[in-house]
């Protein structure tokens, strides 16, 4: 039987990849559960794309400062060292292929890596794309933390997007309460799998082939 | 003498014209200029083109504009909210014109604007739905979109302090749209909380240059700030900390 893990120990699992000295951008949502786990004594410097390069956790209730928040509009704090900058040249320092990695949540994820995160095309629902597009297109590094299958029970890992796109060619690897993958010339690979999780499970639950260690 | 101190709020918004396109500064609450918007709606203008982030909050700002019809057409990255009821409204009633761009794209064009730029070429969006009927290029191999300026009759932006002559310095990531609006707008309008003299801004960490700024209102220092020095006290919104059970979500605000 397919074993699943939390999404606080998935995010102890990508936290643990991210190397010392790192530029990492955090998307909005479950990403940000990457910040509380960053193995003790690994400096990293978080980027937030309204600003701030150097940001910390979120500040007591009583010193919450309306001038200082992050992408989530959630307020925050900033370490000693930190910086501030306006729009132009946060987003130029992931345009410009600064950022050493990126952690986003996904609605579908192609095997040729196009990502699919703004837009499930829903009749009469607002769109918003944010900095999504250029975060995707941007760092260096693009994990996507999802869970595997949708409460439908419906594989996000797919042939082809379905969903609007965000980028082509844009996923390095996806995390999920399954297992990892790598997104390889030759489609889905197979990094790690979680507890029972079985190759054939995996593939069962996408209806995909997949590379790796079988 | 340049003076570009205009005290009276309503004097430094009487200007803008039926049509106009205003820019607004702000993500989120961090930056807006909440006195200059509420001017703005008491104003009276309408058949907007609004550029801003985001389409507002609540029952109040930019979402009070769109909830009294001033607004035309709006550009910006992120207009769904938990609280963007008013522009969903016009949205799905088709009375409001949205054009969603991507959030860099957006800070970019605004700040081609400013600076000069005819287009440029931009890797985001390439092979998604916003880079449909757009110009594609090949540039070493890799495949851009052609991007156009945005850019304004007005902006309204919020910085911290400012000097007669509009020399401008944020506060944290408030400061977020407002150097690039400031650059991109025919007539930039600045809310600082507080006017300083000339010379008080060490030139070395002035962030936006008064040749950007034509009028600069002073609106008061903000609760969670005591002469200058941070106090805290309050929520993300600004609103004071419940005390006893308030109920009070600061909506009239």
């Amino acid at each position: 039987m397919a074993t699943r893990i939390s999404r606080g120990e998935l995010a102890a699992r990508i936290a643990a990849d991210i190397p010392e000295g790192a530029i990492v951008n955090l998307g909005i949502g479950a990403p940000t559960l990457v910040a509380d786990r960053i193995p003790e004594g690994r400096e990293i410097l978080l980027h937030t794309e309204n600003g701030l390069l150097g940001m910390g956790p979120a500040p007591a209730p009583d010193r919450v400062d309306p001038d200082l928040i992050n992408a989530g509009k959630q307020p925050v704090t900033a370490l000693p060292g930190a910086a501030f900058f306006h729009h132009a040249d946060s987003f130029g320092m992931m345009r410009g292929g600064h950022l050493d990695v990126c952690v986003m949540g996904a609605f579908q994820v192609s095997q040729r890596g196009d990502l699919a995160n703004w837009s499930t095309g829903e009749e009469g629902a607002i769109p918003a794309i944010g900095g999504a597009m250029d975060l995707a297109i941007g760092a260096k590094a693009v994990y996507v933390m999802t869970d595997l299958l949708t409460k439908d029970g419906q594989s996000k890992l797919v042939a082809e997007c379905t969903y609007p796109l965000t980028g082509v060619r844009c996923v390095s690897r996806v995390y999920t309460d399954y297992a990892v993958f790598d997104v390889t010339p030759a489609g889905f690979a197979v990094v790690e799998r979680f507890g029972d999780t079985t190759h054939e499970e995996l593939e069962s639950m996408t209806g995909l082939s997949l590379g790796g260690a079988a | 003498m340049i003076d570009k101190v205009t005290p009276d709020i309503a004097a430094a918004l009487a200007d803008i014209p039926d049509g106009a396109t205003v820019m607004i500064g702000g993500f989120g609450r961090a930056g807006q200029p909440v006195q200059l918007i509420d001017a703005l709606i008491d104003q009276g203008a309408g058949d907007l083109t609004i550029v801003s982030n985001n389409a507002g909050n609540g029952d109040v700002g930019l979402a009070r504009l769109i909830e009294l019809g001033r607004v035309r057409r709006i550009l910006c990255s992120f207009p769904r909210q938990s609280d963007s009821w008013h522009f969903d409204a016009k949205y799905r009633a088709g009375q409001i014109e949205l054009e969603l761009v991507p959030q860099g794209n957006l800070a970019e064009r605004i700040r081609a604007a400013g600076a000069g730029i005819g287009a440029f070429f931009t890797p985001t969006g390439v092979g998604t739905a916003i880079a449909e009927g757009k110009e594609h290029r090949v540039i070493d191999g890799r495949e851009y979109i052609l991007e156009y300026p945005i850019r304004a009759d007005f902006a309204l932006i919020q910085a911290y302090r400012g000097d007669r002559l509009g020399n401008l310095v944020y506060r944290k990531t408030a400061r977020n749209f407002g150097p690039i609006m400031a650059a991109a707008a025919t007539t930039t309008i600045a809310q600082v909380d507080e006017v300083v003299e000339v010379g008080a801004l060490d030139p070395e960490a002035v962030i936006t240059p008064s040749i950007f700024v034509d009028r600069v209102v002073p609106v008061g220092e903000r609760p969670w700030l005591e002469g200058g020095e941070f106090v805290g006290g309050v929520d993300v919104n600004g609103e004071p900390l419940e005390r006893g059970g308030a109920e009070d979500h600061g909506r009239e605000a």
